[in-house]
């Protein structure tokens, strides 16, 4: 058992007030993305006209409910906060009951306005990028799925609703990493994400089946409420089996191979779900899972090393990537790395790990968004080596682009100073080998960012013949505007401690931490290591010019950091190599010994020789032969069992 | 000497004299009714048939109360040979609807230019001249229609039997027909006799298990009837092997016909070569039955020697999954896919069985391995018709073209079929809001609740498993290009469209409201002894 008294406090159980007034629209919020999906997946040609306005205003729509209910949980008290709407009873089996439940509280209303919110910006902005694309329709139709599953995941109360939730964000990034199937890569892309993911999902399976096992329900209530009786092995299994789901979705250590070749699906795919949203799942699932993760330290430990692990290797491949979008990939791991190190941290760390969750949603859609934008007026190129100079012929990408790379750096007073700061400084108190891997990962980050910002935007003129650098239509430079100011202003959630407070009835109290030092110094270091990774960045990129084509005499962890740390070639050995090994023998024994009587066949209609007849009999017999086999060893290892 | 007549109570009995007597008039039918009007006669007198004892056996449960919540246990009729109690009545429900389905199937007329799936003169050698004539005079077999009714009636009685005889004769009943339905293609039809004549001899080899089964069990208890053997196994006095040895050859036999590994070879096989509507009919009716009479037979019969059977039940289910599944995985024709793929339903439906629990362990609220296996074996059925009755519409010149490579670009070509298929392929595969999802769900709770975890596990590796090649198929479908002429999708009768239809409306239906259903099954699970 845990000592409970070493606990400050036992972990706040999930509440359940039913809705009223404004709250019983709650189902709205899923149901309008999901409308607009059906109509123009279901709808065919007939909507190609309007289709990509229906799905806009469908989550705009959401947002502007999403809003409506946010500031109606403002003028809740604060036990009140947790709205519960029973929509259906989805399985009943004697008393254990799935509802289809939909909770609404502190942590899901974050959620539902950062997806709705970053959502409907991308929206727009696809009407400009997905303008010349003849299947536009079918975009927007797989983006308002995702928006529907993403807020299922977000608002169940059960896992077994997160589960479908889980399925459903999986299948749309599916869909849409793939949507330029016409792409060898993008289809190779999208299938490694799906067996990537398919790995993850086993771990929320059994770990909903552990639950179940364990609690005799999968509600959050039932289970908040329970969780302080449970056995410890218990818990830790939960626990690690929850943290693999979470690695496999938020593409952490061992399972984050699948996010880099994601980046071949389109710009604002990448920036909607495999950098603001959906890849902040897995964090989610922690975070919402705090009534488990309090109590079990190894589990915490574990989710500890994953995110410290990711967040270095995350960085150190996106110092290596001539893609734009492959830098910011690599980078959108490491950062999430940061939020599941700071959700391994615990009580102190749930809610900084929510808001670097936000902001890190604002500036790298925003940056995503602005990656785009340069793409678009570069013919579709996405190599950095062939940009340069662009400060020029995109100002507003630029200065856009320029907040984003301030608020990740953890330039003050942007987004990112406020919400990364907070982690290192909490990861510090818990242990000092981690506050390094943090401190670290900020001196990298600054390298690989500078890296990018210098590549793109300064420096000479290194365009490909033909291309002709112009900035973006209006429809897609407003999004970058509004994402932009979110980054710098995003740290005001912060002010007073006002995140803190708000999320501590979901993620529960605990004390404050004790620094060595003030934070003001803390702080100040941290600014030290970044500046000195910018400064590291201006003398190896900045100052010499750069070649169009990559040099290939590079040093060893530069090649590493290339081949995404051999991460490919880390499963290959590990999992696929062994794996097709085992299937080509059963395989071989199958069509040998089982299976050949039906290869055959087709040799009948093409020979019909006497031989194969012969053949043909022996394959009866061979079939026969198994079965008494077969029945020998079930009726011998009966009597083994009892009288062996 | 005095003769007493045995008492039948033919009012609960309905439903299967039904089925016999049509089968029976079906038989003269084909005698006396001139071969033009056959098949209509024919079709009408099966359908007839099987709605009518579909109306008799729902008025058969009516008499348990199903929709109280203390439904009356049910009865045991015909001199102790048959038990109508709540698992029985539904897995008849559960059949003659599969049954009715399969006759639209069989009667399905306009695929393949006027005349159905059947071939021509099933006497006639393959590649000669007599058969050629019998095709180019459009003749075909309507003898399918009894055959197929005498099929279901072993059927019914198979999940109902509670002695080891009429087991036995259900099980033979049933079995008979469907091997020479199997045998019966029009198209490919050497690979069709083949299939037939494996399936007849693997299992004619496997009744012989079967009965030697019956004679040491016969051997140990001194009685066939199940009540009885359970009170030898409780009363324990005498010698175990002939009990262990004996029930081993009868799980053998029952194996077999749910497609169990190791006992799996000829499932691939007899899909592929049987015509589309039985296979569609066989793999989905025959689980049925087959899982009922497996489950009675364990449960009631064996219960009491149950840490007996279970650890090779645990070996076998476990084996069952890896196999269906990673066999699954090298596949190149559709049928063979679908049939390794039933092999790995029928592991996930052994992992319900494996809830088994005696009554004093089942705790309020948890949920009954028969009600689990039940409800998954509907929503499997339901699924695996449809999907099949869509096998059977794509063609080219030489017949279906079943082969995964020739699917490629079937998406752009009819969206509404490869559309149809997607979803039933992902409700095999067990995403949530399918009725796959929901049936998973309630047999790994059942193992959960007994702890099964080991198996559990295993399942939901190899669910992800399967996940990956029934995506395999929908990628083929709708992200591939075709390669040269691809096959075409062939419009079909309202017979086949109302069998999709039905199947694809199961399995959204039971995913999103499994609840009704799930209530129904789990108040008459209960098997009377």
């Amino acid at each position: 058992m845990v000592t409970l008294e070493s606990l400050p406090h036992l972990p706040p159980v999930v509440g359940s007030v039913p809705t009223d007034g404004v709250f019983s629209l709650l189902w709205l919020v899923i149901a309008l993305p999901a409308l607009g999906a059906a109509i123009l997946l279901i709808g065919g040609k007939r909507t190609d006209k309007w289709g990509h306005y229906l799905a806009t205003a469908a989550v705009s729509a959401s947002f502007v409910l999403s809003l409506v209910l946010f500031f109606g949980l403002l003028g809740r008290d604060g036990e009140e906060r947790q709205v519960t709407q029973h929509l259906w009873d989805w399985f009943t089996a004697g008393s254990y009951q799935v509802k289809f439940d939909l909770l609404y509280d502190q942590l899901s209303a974050l959620f539902l306005l950062l997806i709705t919110g970053v959502g409907s910006l991308i929206h727009v902005y696809s009407i400009g990028y997905m303008e010349h694309d003849e299947r536009r329709r079918r975009f927007f139709g797989y983006l308002n799925l995702f928006v529907a599953s993403m807020l299922v995941l977000v608002l169940a109360a059960d896992y077994v609703g997160v589960f479908l939730g889980w399925e459903g964000v999986g299948l749309a990034s599916y869909l849409l990493i793939g949507f330029w199937q016409h792409k060898p890569t993008a289809a190779a892309a999208a299938k490694k994400a799906f067996v990537v993911n398919r790995v993850g999902d086993i771990g929320l399976s059994l770990g909903t089946a552990l639950i179940f096992v364990t609690f005799g329900s999968t509600s959050f209530a039932v289970v908040s409420a329970a969780s302080s009786q449970a056995s410890d092995g218990a818990l830790t299994g939960i626990g690690l089996l929850l943290l693999l789901a979470a690695c496999g979705k938020s593409a952490q250590f061992p399972l984050q191979t699948w996010l880099l070749d994601a980046m071949e699906g389109p710009t604002p795919v990448s920036a909607l779900i495999h950098a603001a949203t959906m890849v902040t799942a897995g964090v989610y699932l922690i975070v919402r899972s705090n009534f488990i993760f309090s109590l079990t330290e190894d589990a915490r430990t574990a989710v500890i090393i994953i995110g410290c692990i990711t967040l270095l290797m995350g960085a150190v491949i996106g110092c290596a990537k001539d893609d734009i979008k492959k830098a910011l990939a690599g980078s959108t791991m490491s950062q999430i790395g940061y939020m599941v190190l700071a959700a391994g941290l615990g009580p102190a760390g749930y809610a900084f790990a929510i808001f670097h969750l936000l902001t890190h949603g604002f500036f790298k859609a925003n940056m995503f968004l602005g990656a785009g934008s340069v793409m678009h007026g570069m013919n579709d190129d996405v190599n950095m080596r062939h940009y340069g100079a662009l400060q020029k012929a995109m100002p507003v990408t630029f200065a856009t682009f320029g907040i984003g790379y301030l608020a990740i750096l953890g330039v003050p007073p942007f987004a990112g100073f406020w919400s990364k700061d907070k982690i290192i400084e909490t990861a510090f108190a818990d242990n000092v080998l981690v506050g390094l891997c943090a401190l670290v990962g900020a001196g990298v980050t600054a390298f690989y960012m500078t890296r990018l910002m210098l590549m793109t935007y300064a420096g000479t003129k290194r365009w490909e013949k033909g291309v002709h650098p112009h900035e973006s239509p209006k429809v897609m430079t407003v999004p970058l505007i509004a994402l932009a100011v979110l980054s710098a202003l995003g740290g005001l959630l912060t002010l007073n401690g006002w995140i803190s407070d708000w999320l501590n009835p979901v993620v529960g109290e605990h004390e404050e931490h004790h620094l060595a030092i003030p934070a003001i110094v803390m702080s100040l270091i941290i600014l030290v290591v970044v500046a000195a990774g910018v400064a590291v960045a201006w003398f190896l990129v900045g100052k010499k010019p750069i070649p169009k084509v990559a040099p290939t005499e590079v040093s060893v962890f530069t090649k590493a950091a290339r081949a995404d740390l051999y991460g490919d070639a880390f499963n290959d050995a590990v999992v696929i190599k062994p794996g097709v090994a085992g299937i080509g023998a059963l395989t071989t024994f199958d069509t040998t010994v089982v299976d050949g009587a039906a290869e055959g066949t087709a040799t009948v209609f093409a020979a019909m020789s006497a031989q194969f007849r012969l053949l043909q009999n022996g394959f009866v017999r061979s079939y026969a032969l198994a079965l008494l086999a077969g029945a020998t060893v079930v009726v011998l290892a009966l009597l083994a069992v009892n009288f062996g | 000497m005095k003769f007493e007549a045995p008492h039948i109570e033919y009012d609960l009995l309905l439903p299967i004299l039904i089925i016999l007597a049509v089968a029976v008039l079906g038989v003269m039918v084909e005698a006396a009714v001139p071969r033009a009007q056959r098949y209509l006669v024919q079709v009408v007198l099966a359908a007839g048939g099987v709605v009518a004892a579909l109306i008799a056996a729902i008025r058969v449960f009516g008499t348990i109360n199903p929709t109280s919540d203390n439904p009356k246990l049910g009865r045991i009729v015909a001199e102790g040979a048959l038990a109508l109690d709540g698992p029985t009545l539904y897995s008849w429900i559960v059949i003659l609807v599969l049954a009715l389905l399969g006759v639209l199937l069989f009667a399905e007329r306009q695929l393949d230019g006027g005349v159905t799936a059947f071939a021509g003169q099933a006497s006639a050698l393959p590649g000669t001249e007599a058969e050629r004539q019998a095709s180019a005079k459009g003749l075909e077999h309507t003898e399918v229609f009894p055959l197929l009714m005498f099929a279901v009636s072993g059927m019914l009685m198979f999940p109902a039997a509670t002695d080891l005889l009429t087991l036995f004769v259900a099980l033979e009943v049933l079995s008979l027909p469907l091997y020479l339905l199997c045998g019966l293609a029009r198209r490919r039809r050497l690979l069709s006799q083949e299939a037939a004549l494996k399936y007849f001899m693997l299992g004619a080899f496997s009744s012989g298990f079967f009965v030697y089964g019956i004679a040491l069990v016969y051997g140990y208890a001194g009685s066939m009837s199940y009540d009885k053997i359970a009170f030898a196994i409780a009363s324990g006095s005498k010698s175990d092997g002939l009990l262990l040895a004996g029930m081993g050859m009868l799980a053998v036999g029952l194996l077999f016909k749910v497609g169990a590994a190791p006992f799996h070879a000829w499932t691939p096989d007899v899909y592929q070569g049987a015509p589309t509507p039985v296979t569609a009919f066989m793999a989905a009716a025959t689980k049925v039955a087959a899982f009922g009479a497996l489950l009675r037979l364990f449960y009631v019969a064996f219960g009491g020697a149950r840490w007996d059977w279970q650890p090779i039940f645990w070996a076998i289910a476990i084996l069952t999954m890896v196999v269906g599944s990673v066999l699954a995985l090298s596949q190149t024709d559709v049928k063979r896919l679908l049939a390794y793929s039933s092999i790995a339903h029928a592991g996930f439906l052994l992992t319900g069985f494996l809830g088994a629990r005696d009554l004093a362990e089942i705790k309020a609220g948890d949920i009954d391995p028969v009600q689990a296996v039940l409800f998954y074996l509907t929503t499997y059925a339901l699924t695996t018709m449809a999907a099949f009755a869509i096998v059977s519409l794509v063609r080219d010149g030489a017949g279906e073209a079943t082969q995964i490579s020739r699917w490629a670009g079937l998406g752009k070509e009819s969206p509404l079929v490869a559309g149809s298929f997607a979803f039933l392929l992902l409700g095999m595969a067990g995403i949530p809001l399918t009725s796959g999802f929901t049936g998973k769900w309630a047999v790994f709770a059942a193992a959960l609740s007994a702890g099964a975890w080991p198996i559990v596990i295993v399942a939901v590796l190899m669910s992800a498993v399967a996940a990956y090649f029934y995506v395999r198929i929908i990628v083929v479908m709708f992200f591939t290009d075709p390669i040269g002429e691809g096959p075409r999708v062939t419009v079909p009768s309202l017979l086949t469209s109302s069998v999709i239809g039905i199947g694809v409306a199961g399995t959204l239906v039971l995913g999103i409201v499994p609840g009704p259903l799930l209530d129904l099954i789990g108040r008459t699970a209960q098997f009377i002894r």
